[in-house]
């Protein structure tokens, strides 16, 4: 890190800079785009949710529908999260420590959820659970609501979120190799031992760092939610599905307040994806030192 | 197999974690995913063909991919800019933009929206100096332009930034010995070996912009032929209960997604190569 920062001051100045306007006039460009796509629309989150002063704000933070859906997200993400962690961890062994045939056409398939468009994420499981559906009619004789139900909601958002943890794993654990596991098990190590004692010291924060991704937008999906959820109100309403309604029926300032909720959670979400970057960076370089 | 695999690895665990994966996978994603295949596959041709070439549905796929590739054609040249700033030079609060980069990816989409919505409406903070002068951005294909050039931002800004700090500042040195000037080298040197990243970024935000739902629809004005997106088509057909409509551009959403994602696996071997 100190070497390649020095590397840097010591060719300033030299050929392969711009003059002093060029920069400045490249910067303020940036600058000014960032300000006008990211700051601006942060800004009024919370400019729009104040609106009517901290009262109203905290009222619209206290309605019952409200709370419902906040304890609804809650839920989901508090499912969401754990399933999909222990699939990335699983997922993330067998792909960066074992080789086999077929390698990156799993990581394609992994990654699927990604590119698939949210609202036919969500299209997918009306298809399956739906009263039209494959299990539909089952479903009916039996009394289980899955669609226009908490479960479709908890299948969705799996679904969207499937990718996140195992995805921010596999290459991390790929970059490690595995001679320190090697050396435990030639120790006398068991399996479980191995990877809590070697492998997760050197993988927590890559988990921290796919677990807040993945936390944050099981909390925000809209679209896949949207389709399955039925929009009823107090039951199956997210925090975002709450948003959409209190901004339809032009309560702003209440859609705003809900809105800053998610706002807030971004921002902790990104300072703490920076932070696990960082730590991240440094047990990356540590164990190059090291050899 | 087991034998050879276990002579040069003796980490346990392989077989059962490859097993639940590919359960786990199977259950969560490909299931579901073959059922949207299975039902068109109930359509015949000629009612598959009707759903999804109706003219609303056509004037939705215009929408949908001509305002993507604008704000992926946008997203490209302020991204490699951004990118550019990034890495090269140094300024105060530079640490903060760089993690507000990612505020896209990290604010829900409905937040995202409905901001977006209220900032480029008529009383808005932009929309009142815009409508004046007879620019309309709330409710038109423009303000779809601009919830898409908000969500796609961060992906060409981290294609290429890795790429630009990599890069060996000796063969713009070289490239400056041999008499070009600074510019010169930017074309011919440093774009050359930008381009696959480039390219990555703008492909992801593309496929990005086509399936976004959520940031869209509150600024889009949703009307039909002139400011109405696919994905949105889709949930109005269910909402009609439509449901082979909507399997059928699903479809076709699904198709595209998968030809996009097979673009981006060639682009990323591509500039792997590059690399090398």
């Amino acid at each position: 890190m100190v070497g390649k920062g020095l590397h840097k001051k010591e060719r300033k100045g030299a050929t392969v800079t711009e003059p002093a306007w060029v920069r400045w006039l490249l910067i303020s460009v940036a600058l000014a785009f960032l300000a006008l796509f990211l700051v601006l629309p942060l800004a009024a989150v919370f400019a729009q949710a104040l609106e009517k002063g901290w009262e109203a704000y905290l009222a619209a933070l206290k309605e019952p529908d409200t709370i419902s859906a906040i304890r609804l997200t809650l839920i989901t993400a508090a499912v969401c999260v754990p399933l999909n962690l222990f699939f990335g961890i699983v997922a993330a062994w067998a792909i960066a420590k074992f080789s086999f045939p077929g390698k990156s056409f799993l990581i394609t398939l992994i990654d699927l959820p990604f590119s698939v468009s949210p609202v036919v994420s969500g299209l997918i499981y009306v298809l399956i659970f739906g009263l039209q559906g494959w299990l539909g009619p089952w479903l009916q004789e039996h009394d289980i609501k899955i669609i226009f139900a908490v479960p479709g909601i908890i299948l969705a958002t799996i679904f969207v979120t499937f990718p996140f943890i195992a995805r921010e794993l596999i290459p991390l654990m790929e970059s490690q190799g595995r001679e320190e596991e090697e050396a435990a098990l030639t120790l006398g190590a068991n399996g479980l031992q191995t990877f809590l004692r070697v492998t997760f010291p050197n993988i927590k924060w890559g988990i921290l760092y796919g677990v807040i991704l993945c936390n944050a937008r099981a909390m925000g999906e809209f679209g896949a939610v949207s389709v399955v959820s039925g929009h009823v109100r107090g039951s199956t309403n997210t925090i975002p599905l709450q948003v959409e309604i209190l901004y339809n029926e032009y309560s702003y300032a209440a859609a705003f307040a809900v809105a800053s909720l998610l706002a807030l959670l971004a921002l902790v979400t990104l300072a703490v994806k920076t932070v696990s970057e960082w730590k991240m960076q440094q047990t990356i370089s540590a164990a190059e030192t090291e050899r | 197999m087991a034998g050879g695999r276990a002579k040069n690895n003796v980490l346990p665990g392989f077989t059962p974690a490859l097993g639940y994966t590919i359960f786990y996978l199977s259950l969560i994603v490909l299931i579901p995913l073959s059922a949207l295949f299975f039902k068109t596959a109930t359509l015949t041709w000629d009612d598959f063909v009707a759903a999804v070439t109706a003219p609303r549905v056509l004037a939705s796929y215009r929408v949908t991919f001509g305002a993507s590739l604008a704000a992926a054609v946008i997203n490209g040249f302020f991204g490699v800019l951004v990118a550019w700033v990034l890495v090269r030079y140094r300024f105060p609060g530079k640490k903060l933009i760089d993690a507000l980069v990612d505020l896209p990816f990290a604010l829900p989409t409905a937040v995202a929206g409905i901001t977006l919505a209220s900032i480029y409406s008529q009383n808005g903070w932009l929309g009142r100096y815009l409508e004046p002068r007879g620019i309309k951005v709330a409710f038109t294909p423009l303000g779809i332009a601009v919830a898409m050039v908000f969500i796609g931002l961060p992906f060409v800004v981290r294609t290429v930034q890795p790429v630009l700090e990599e890069l060996d500042q000796e063969i713009e040195e070289a490239a400056s010995c041999l008499g070009a000037n600074r510019w010169q080298t930017f074309r011919r040197v440093l774009l050359p070996t930008m381009l696959p990243a480039i390219l990555t970024g703008f492909a992801l935000s593309f496929a990005r912009a086509v399936g976004e739902y959520g940031s869209i629809i509150f600024i889009a004005g949703n009307m039909p032929m002139v400011s109405e997106i696919t994905p949105l088509l889709i949930i109005t057909k269910l909402e009609q209960y439509d449901y082979a409509g909507a399997t059928a551009i699903a479809t076709v959403m699904l198709v595209v997604s998968f030809f996009m994602l097979l673009c981006i696996n060639l682009l990323q071997k591509w500039s792997r190569r590059f690399a090398e």
